[in-house]
């Protein structure tokens, strides 16, 4: 039995919308940011596989951007988060409203 | 049955159970803990595809640097545990559910249907070159400053903007 690409693709699809379920269905706004996390690494895992499958390494490149880009928002979002949590002083991402008209 | 198949599969196995178990956990210190596991295995999934030095990096960047962050925040805030699944917003919950399940069938349907393994087979010496430092820092370094320049700027602006949020009280 031969490791094919498509078993990489599905894996990562998995992933991504149990991210995708994690953001629509929980309510603390530190898991919301973790289920992001999980998605922007099952994109990763789908660049990997391509970059590996075709022997480029430009793939492997992007997901060092990627990797980047995932750092500073992690940094940013938590900010943020604990900026809210000072004034409100609740994470639940129902009770935070102030942007909703 | 190769080491490459048992490989994939112990943590292709792993890296699933972890991603449903920690979008499941109602404590979130605990869903924190899951999803270290999750980006761990996910490195070992880059080690079999011989991406050895993102592999390097997502243990360090991420299962390291950005889960402790989260592991911090988590831990100064003390948020108590979530309700039950459908105790709260049952319709929207699982509708959500629903979407997320048609979304991952239409996915697969589409990779089964594209086949890319018909035309993509792996070159081992050349996916063994792709994952070298060596390669991916030639690559950096020549076509791709420019990049490389603005994430450094990037993480520059993302420095700045957090200590500015966690500093000002804004009312």
């Amino acid at each position: 039995m031969n490791i094919t690409i498509e078993y990489y693709l599905i894996l990562s699809a998995f992933m991504f919308l149990v991210g995708v379920a994690g953001v629509l269905t929980r309510r603390n706004a530190i898991i919301v940011f973790m289920s992001i996390e999980l998605m922007l690494n099952s994109a990763n895992l789908t660049l990997v596989a391509f970059s590996s499958y075709l022997g480029n390494s430009i793939g492997q490149l992007f997901v060092f951007f990627v990797m980047t880009v995932a750092a500073a928002e992690a940094a940013v979002g938590l900010a943020i988060i604990i900026a809210i949590f000072r004034n409100k002083l609740t994470v639940n991402i129902d009770e935070i409203n102030i942007l909703k008209w | 049955m190769n080491l490459d198949t048992i490989l994939f599969f112990v943590f292709g196995i792993v890296s699933a159970v972890t991603a449903v178990l920690m979008i499941t956990r109602r404590n979130p210190v605990i869903a924190a803990l899951f999803l270290v596991l999750n980006f761990a295995s996910l490195a070992g999934l880059y080690l079999t595809l011989n991406a050895q030095f993102i592999a390097v990096t997502q243990v360090i960047v991420y299962a390291g640097a950005i889960m402790v962050l989260f592991l911090f925040v988590l831990m100064l805030l003390r948020p108590e545990n979530e309700q039950k699944f459908l105790e709260s917003n049952p319709k929207t919950k699982i509708f959500a559910m629903l979407i997320a399940f048609i979304v991952f069938v239409q996915l697969v349907y589409m990779i089964f249907f594209v086949h890319p393994s018909k035309n993509i087979s792996k070159d081992l010496t050349k996916s063994l070159n792709a994952g070298t430092i060596e390669a991916i820092g030639r690559e950096l370094f020549t076509h791709y400053v420019l990049p490389f320049e603005a994430a450094g700027f990037l993480l520059l602006a993302a420095t700045i903007g957090a200590l500015v949020l966690a500093k000002k009280k804004f009312d």
